[in-house]
């Protein structure tokens, strides 16, 4: 791709240029930058939207290291992301690599297997979910059929909540299964005919140069994912009737967030939560950036 | 027949069998909620067939007016209005700011651009304190400006992706354009925005779906049933602490999925354009 290089700017550039930007760059200072300043002030106060806000220092922060729910919210919240995004890219990765093939049928397949990420993120399958879940829904229903008789509510036992909510994000792999696979069909044919040239097994090829070939998509994804994870709400929402219950077991980080700022009306204190989950994801998003270089693989081509 | 052709039938119908069967456990539950809208309540729970022993249409005539004052003409109203007002508020901006990225030399242009990314990584909860105390200030809450507006300054998925489309495009048409005695906004309107239609029309799926499953930002800013989208509706018809009319609620729920899944249908070769092209989630 060649652009023509303009090295001259000029005044009427500038003024076209912000024009043309500015519905983002109003509603970016708007939206995003005076209420991150907002955000990071009433994180230390404590701004409850009836009273002042009083300047309290480090007090937010210190209260929530004493706060078991924050600690629980914490660790519903990382064991739904790290179980729950790694499960459905393995998911993806592994029908992406099976759709990978001539078949005219496939274009119907990745059609169905799509249509969970589809819905998935709405409100009624999220309702609908629990039904399944239930002591008398039809996993158990189902289970009843093949001769296992039971009134376990999974839904209603902290043990296997937080489980349903993962199913749910398993499920939807289609998405990301279709971006996998899109990634696959352009590793070149060649890589494949030379390394059979060379004598190479499918286990071989697949390690060398298919695993390689599609790293950066996986990085992304990966990235992205996880981030969405950690912010989880509505599915947590619905699913728990609002509350995170059984036991506070799908109390994940957004929703505790949520209770706080609108349930108990702690703006102070939720704010302060909230940079809390910035942080967290900064680290988490360093740590797979800084881990990357060795398992990401980029081809040099240069001029990309 | 050879050896050799035989073990490629059973390879292949082995693969079409795993597939399909893997294929029905995902669509169960959506097969199941569809079916259940016909069923009564009874056969709902106590039968173990899939599909429905006679077709019942009054669920969904329950499930419209299970509220007795509001019924959900209101509640899809409401929804189409934000959803629709919304999508074209946020492809039309989208455009235009992806425009000024892709084809204007303005300087500042990388820092804004990259200032767009770093949005993306901040958590919706960041802003959603202050973004709430600021609404409630200006009195907008109860009414779909919060839910709106901020919609009109684009979303920085969709100008990515114009922009990609738009460098895609010869500078030469800029230039003769130019020639021609077109502005910045006629170039834009006339030669860019009719040339990158698959991206808008990209754009205009995502936000319509996005729009149309939101259920945090209605939540947070409408509390007056009249108001109620689907979503909101879905949810307070089946409180687990007092709805028992499942086949009602399965019945709108089946409905909701309704405008998703036909332009899914419509739209399908789009879709999959976009996902790749941008790696968003669908």
């Amino acid at each position: 791709m060649k652009q023509t290089i303009r090295p001259k700017r000029s005044l009427a550039d500038d003024i076209a240029g912000y024009a043309f930007i500015s519905p983002w760059l109003l509603g970016f200072i708007a939206f995003s930058i005076i209420p991150i300043f907002f955000s990071l002030y009433y994180s230390f106060t404590n701004y409850n939207i009836l009273g002042k806000a009083l300047f309290i220092g480090f007090e937010n922060f210190r209260r929530m290291a004493h706060d078991a729910l924050f600690w629980q919210s914490l660790k519903v919240t990382f064991f739904y992301a790290f179980i729950s995004v790694p499960l459905r890219l393995l998911f993806a990765f592994f029908v992406a690599m099976l759709f990978n093939r001539g078949t005219r049928a496939i274009r119907v397949y990745q059609a169905v297997y799509y249509v969970p990420s589809l819905v998935g993120g709405s409100i009624a399958i999220a309702v609908m979910w629990r039904r399944i879940f239930i002591a008398d829904g039809v996993l158990n229903a189902t289970l009843a059929k093949i001769g296992i008789i039971t009134d376990y509510s999974w839904i209603g036992s902290p043990d296997t909540a937080i489980w349903t909510l993962i199913i749910l994000a398993v499920w939807q792999f289609g998405s990301s299964m279709l971006i996998f696979l899109a990634g696959l069909r352009q590793i070149p044919r060649e890589y494949y005919e030379a390394a059979s040239i060379d004598g190479a097994g499918a286990l071989r090829k697949f390690l060398h140069i298919t695993v390689p070939q599609v790293t950066p998509v996986i990085f992304f994804n990966l990235v992205m994912q996880l981030i969405n994870g950690f912010t989880v709400f509505t599915q947590a929402f619905v699913v728990s009737g609002g509350s995170g219950d059984p036991m506070n077991s799908t109390l994940v980080y957004a929703l505790y967030l949520y209770q706080r700022a609108f349930k108990y009306y702690n703006m102070g204190y939720s704010s302060a939560m909230a940079w809390v989950l910035v942080l967290i994801i900064g680290l988490m998003t360093a740590v797979v950036f800084k881990t990357s270089t060795s398992w990401v693989f980029y081809e040099s081509k240069e001029g990309k | 027949m050879t050896e050799h052709r035989m073990r490629y039938i059973i390879k292949e119908s082995l693969f079409h069998i795993i597939v399909i069967a893997l294929g029905y456990v995902m669509l169960y539950p959506i097969l199941w909620m569809f079916f259940n809208s016909f069923k009564t309540n009874a056969e709902i729970f106590n039968s173990g067939v899939l599909l429905p022993s006679s077709w019942k249409l009054d669920n969904f005539i329950r499930g419209w007016e299970f509220n007795r004052s509001v019924s959900f003409s209101v509640f899809f109203y409401n929804s189409f209005y934000y959803t629709i007002i919304s999508t074209i508020g946020a492809v039309i901006a989208s455009a235009l700011v992806g425009y000024g990225f892709a084809r204007i030399p303005f300087r500042g242009r990388s820092f804004w651009y990259a200032c767009m990314f770093l949005t993306i990584m901040i958590p919706y909860q960041v802003v959603m304190v202050p973004q709430f105390i600021i609404f409630h200030k200006l009195g907008w809450i109860n009414s779909f400006k919060p839910l709106i507006i901020p919609q009109f300054a684009g979303v920085p998925f969709f100008i990515f992706l114009m922009v990609q489309f738009i460098r895609q495009i010869p500078y030469e048409l800029d230039d003769s354009a130019k020639i021609d005695g077109c502005n910045r906004f006629s170039i834009f309107s006339r030669i860019i925005f009719p040339l990158i239609g698959p991206a808008v029309i990209t754009s205009t799926i995502f936000s319509f779906y996005w729009r149309w499953d939101d259920f945090l930002g209605p939540l947070l800013y409408l509390n007056k049933i009249r108001l109620f989208t689907v979503s909101l509706a879905l949810r307070m018809f089946s409180d687990p602490m007092t709805s028992t009319d499942w086949s009602a609620i399965f019945a709108m729920g089946t409905l909701s999925l309704l405008p998703v899944l036909i332009i899914f249908l419509i739209f399908q070769k789009h879709i999959v354009q976009g996902l790749v092209t941008t790696g968003l989630k669908g």
